[in-house]
């Protein structure tokens, strides 16, 4: 009798153990899931685009202007050159300044000064981008107009400005943890042979972590790249072809977001703006592929 | 283990396939049903506070009926009744050909309303010394052919243009009238009415276009953060400011202009939907349409609403 109930209760929690074990595969692959069906959707409406426009004339054309007074056109080339500016722009500004952040949280700071002060930092992460693209409309864009003195700030260079301190977060805490995971015996080594700390932060720390620091920057290239709201809010929203970082922008992201509201669904428009999401799908897509390449290459 | 693997694979990879048949295939249904206890109205930004404040009033009346407003664009509105998402949409602007062809194909027989009329007004910064243009200029400096103040005026530096985006009916309206091509590509496409003017405030070398509600201040003068421009139509006819309420209504003025609404089907007599539209034509609601800040409509868009009667 005893050991029937310990056969029981022992099968029981064996295929608890199994049922549990398939629950959790069955919710992770509805991850897979949910990217294989955006990459479907995006794929095959996208692609009727391109059975009426030809797809080197998509990107090569500069004219984006599907609801033209006479011929309509469908040219990403100038808002390619938009998001590129304000990357370029986000990613010049949030660089020098996440990677000292994270010198001093991983090299200088002791214990206690990181972690008062990474969290802090961190936290900024938790600004919605739609409350940065307000202040930025408020108080940065006045600014680098009477900055700069143009006549107004709507332009590429408010937009990275903002961009970047919406990206800085997750890049100062990336690249800390890369640096804090080389190995301390490098840095003891270093020290040991004489050389000063900061000699040893350039030429040990920083190329030890290469690898990561690479990572690092393709995964916030695809966030700085993404970012919709603060671009939608401040970038000045004209579609000409940018000739320097004070003109006003349209980058691809907010272009999607300004024209989706109007299209009807099965149109060419329709079918183009997919076509737009398809070509930042890739782009996302192949840096962080980058990343997870650079992260697991190991010299 | 790898047989499991392959066989995940080709179950999400099928499921993907199913759901975009499944969504690729569904139709656009108008739906009829909000009819009763709620009506959902989207599209124009300039009709958004007109259109809000008569449908306040008239829920008062008409306890447990709900009223929504929402905007995006005289486009949105009008790709939203396409799509059989909203039975009314507002638009500060006719239906292009191809959207009348897209009503035809998708087999809804709408109806128009012309809700109030509109002075679209061109402001510039409070600080410009110009009073007034004519239509052809606006056209020259929306078209890109006059880059400069000084081109025009005692001002001078490069013209910062201030627009709508694509999915305003404001900007198809102006397109076609004042602009007659496309905007130059330097135009910033702001999001709505406020935007522009907001702009135009801060903006010394601004010029932007809003409808009349939004340069009314204290008492029916013109705000005083912003400069009104007075337009001359084609002939040299004398510049008419947007705020002559009588020289505007009579029809001197270019860029008057109908607001509508497009209903996807006629809604029949004693309904929710139809007491509405006929309260916006009403004395009561124009009274409203003329507090807003908008023209109250004229005997030509009487016709167009006679078959609410």
């Amino acid at each position: 009798m005893l050991g029937l109930i310990k056969i029981n209760s022992r099968n029981k929690a064996f295929i608890i153990d199994k049922l549990m074990k398939y629950f959790l595969m069955l919710v992770a692959s509805l991850t897979v899931l949910i990217l294989v069906l955006i990459f479907f959707f995006l794929l095959l409406t996208g692609s009727q685009a391109f059975s009426k426009l030809s797809f080197v004339e998509f990107i090569v054309n500069p004219n984006w202007n599907p609801t033209s007074f006479s011929q309509p056109s469908y040219g990403i080339f100038s808002l390619m050159l938009g998001t590129l500016l304000v990357s370029g722009i986000a990613l010049t500004i949030c660089l020098p300044l996440g990677l000292v952040i994270a010198i001093y949280l991983s090299e200088i700071a002791t214990r206690k000064q990181r972690e008062i002060i990474k969290p802090l930092v961190e936290m900024i992460a938790c600004i919605p981008s739609v409350v940065i693209g307000v202040l930025g409309l408020v108080f940065v864009a006045p600014a680098v107009a009477r900055v700069f003195s143009l006549s107004n700030g709507l332009n590429a260079l408010t937009a990275g400005l903002l961009v970047a301190i919406a990206a800085l977060p997750s890049l100062a805490s990336l690249a800390e943890d890369a640096l804090f995971n080389v190995n301390w015996r490098l840095r003891e080594a270093s020290l040991a042979l004489g050389a000063t700390d900061w000699l040893t932060i350039v030429r040990v720390v920083l190329p030890a972590a290469k690898s990561g620091l690479m990572a690092t920057i393709m995964l916030s290239l695809g966030r700085i790249i993404g970012e919709t709201m603060i671009v939608l809010m401040v970038a000045g929203n004209s579609r000409a072809i940018p000739n320097s970082i004070f003109s006003a922008v349209s980058p691809m992201t907010s272009t999607i977001a300004v024209d989706v509201k109007e299209v009807v669904s099965g149109s060419l428009h329709y079918q183009s703006l997919f076509a737009i999401g398809l070509v930042l799908f890739v782009i996302t897509f192949v840096l962080n592929l980058l990343a997870d390449f650079f992260a697991h290459h190991e010299k | 283990m790898n047989i499991q693997k392959v066989a995940l694979i080709i179950f999400i990879f099928l499921v993907g396939v199913f759901a975009f048949k499944k969504m690729s295939g569904s139709s656009s249904n108008v739906s009829k049903e909000t009819e009763n206890q709620e009506i959902v109205i989207k599209g124009s930004d300039t009709e958004v506070q007109l259109v809000s404040n008569l449908a306040e009033a008239f829920s008062k009346e008409n306890s447990g009926l709900a009223i929504s407003v929402t905007g995006g664009g005289s486009s949105v509105g009008i790709a939203a009744v396409l799509n059989g998402e909203v039975p009314l949409a507002n638009s500060s602007r006719a239906l292009k050909s191809e959207e009348i062809q897209q009503f035809a194909e998708r087999g809804i027989d709408y109806k128009t309303v012309v809700v109030a009329r509109d002075g679209l007004s061109i402001i510039v910064n409070k600080d410009n010394p110009l009073s007034q243009l004519s239509l052809g200029q606006i056209g020259q400096i929306y078209r890109g052919e006059i880059k400069d103040w000084s081109e025009i005026s005692t001002y001078s530096g490069k013209i910062s243009l201030y627009g709508r985006q694509s999915t305003s009916g404001t900007y198809g309206f102006f397109r076609d009238v004042a602009v007659k091509a496309d905007y130059v590509s330097t135009m910033k496409n702001m999001e709505g009415n406020q935007a522009i003017l907001d702009g135009v405030i801060s903006d010394k070398l601004a010029i932007g276009y809003v409808g009349v509600g939004y340069v009314v201040g204290e008492g029916g003068q013109s705000r005083n953060d912003i400069k009104v421009i007075s337009i001359a139509g084609e002939n040299g006819n004398e510049a008419i400011s947007p705020l002559d309420e009588v020289a505007v209504r009579s029809g001197k003025y270019p860029l008057f202009r109908p607001i509508y609404q497009f209903v996807s089907y006629e809604p029949e007599e004693g309904s929710a939907l139809r007491n509405f539209l006929k309260f916006e034509v009403s004395q009561a609601g124009q009274a409203l349409v003329k507090s807003a800040g908008f023209y109250a409509i004229t005997p030509e868009d009487e016709v167009t609403n006679a078959w609410l009667n």
